[in-house]
């Protein structure tokens, strides 16, 4: 059984209760459809289990298939540095359809930050190796494809429908 | 079912079509170590698939200078669509005729099927096996026990 090499810590990007008894990681690519599709799953999940529920989101760019996926992995990493990660995360997966340089200058400008100057960040890739060392550790722990999500460290094999997931995170809170 | 060949036996050779008028073979390859990847089909219906990891994580491969080859019982025409389609960047064989052969002869051709395993082995740089793994057929096993094992070679 694949298990997540990596903890969570400071480096990462860490959403709801941080003593919950369970932890949902999802490696995710912003092109990727089925990344797309998760990204209300994984909201319904936080809703339904509210405080003994942390999530966690970690970049696996698939760069080879979508062009736009470092990119994307990259602005909402810049909007991090302004402490708008979440917000920008979201915007992306919500606009995924339209992922391109016009749409992250759209999206910085929606969130107050500066256009040009995230253009900038990704022109001379100061957050490449941000995005890349996520990826690192995704290999190491087994991310077979995206997404990949791990409950409590063991990577999670089975479907990924909402009342599928709820199960395994109950019997991960259960053991 | 054959149990998949384990580490320390010498890997069997095999020449087989990586291009409609290419032939690779694994000796060709000796001196140094092999990633052999048994699949069981092009186009499978996601983007992260496995063959998609491997190609965005050849880079790890590389640094330890080994060579990666996918193997499916896809005709070479189905591998050149399937390589062009998802912008692969190592090789793909056609295990195709006769059908299976060189996933028989690794213990890794699911019969009932007729398709191969979703079997990964690690080939050193003499030709011997050092690491296999068999994954469930729906189970895409991912890259770390086959990084483990190239660095496991270097020890």
């Amino acid at each position: 059984m694949a298990t997540l090499k990596i903890p969570v810590g400071g480096q990462d990007h860490i959403q709801g209760n941080m003593k919950a008894a369970c932890t949902l990681v999802e490696y995710g690519d912003y092109e990727c459809p089925h990344c797309g599709a998760a990204y209300p799953l994984v909201k319904r999940l936080q809703k339904h289990f509210g405080k003994r529920l942390r999530f966690v989101f970690r970049n696996f760019p698939m760069t080879q298939l979508h062009a736009n996926a470092q990119a994307a992995a990259e602005v909402a990493e810049f909007a991090e540095s302004k402490g708008q990660f979440w917000e920008m995360h979201d915007l992306i997966f919500e606009n995924q359809d339209r992922l391109g340089a016009d749409l992250f200058a759209e999206l910085a400008t929606q969130l107050g930050l500066d256009p040009g100057e995230m253009h900038r960040a990704l022109a001379k890739k100061t957050l490449t190796d941000r995005v890349r060392a996520d990826v690192g550790g995704g290999i190491r722990s087994g991310v077979n494809g995206t997404p990949t999500f791990f409950i409590n460290n063991q990577r999670y094999d089975r479907p990924m429908d909402f009342d599928t997931m709820v199960k395994a995170i109950e019997e991960a809170l259960a053991s | 079912m054959p149990a998949l060949l384990s580490p320390g036996t010498p890997a069997p050779d095999f020449a087989l079509p990586v291009t409609p008028d290419q032939k690779l073979s694994l000796s060709e390859l000796r001196g140094n170590p092999v990633v052999l990847a048994f699949y069981p089909a092009d186009w499978s219906p996601v983007c992260g698939d496995q063959m998609a990891l491997y190609n965005e994580i050849l880079p790890e491969f590389q640094k330890h200078r080994a060579e990666l080859l996918g193997i499916s019982v896809d005709g070479v025409w189905c591998h050149t669509a399937f390589a062009k389609d998802r912008n692969l960047h190592f090789p793909l064989l056609a295990d195709f005729e006769p059908k299976g052969a060189v996933a028989r002869a690794y213990g890794a051709y699911f019969e009932a099927a007729g398709i191969t395993e979703r079997a990964l082995f690690v080939i050193d740089k003499d030709g011997i096996i050092r690491w296999s793994y068999l994954s469930p057929i729906a189970v895409n096993p991912g890259a770390d026990g086959i990084l483990e094992a190239l660095e496991a070679l270097e020890k």
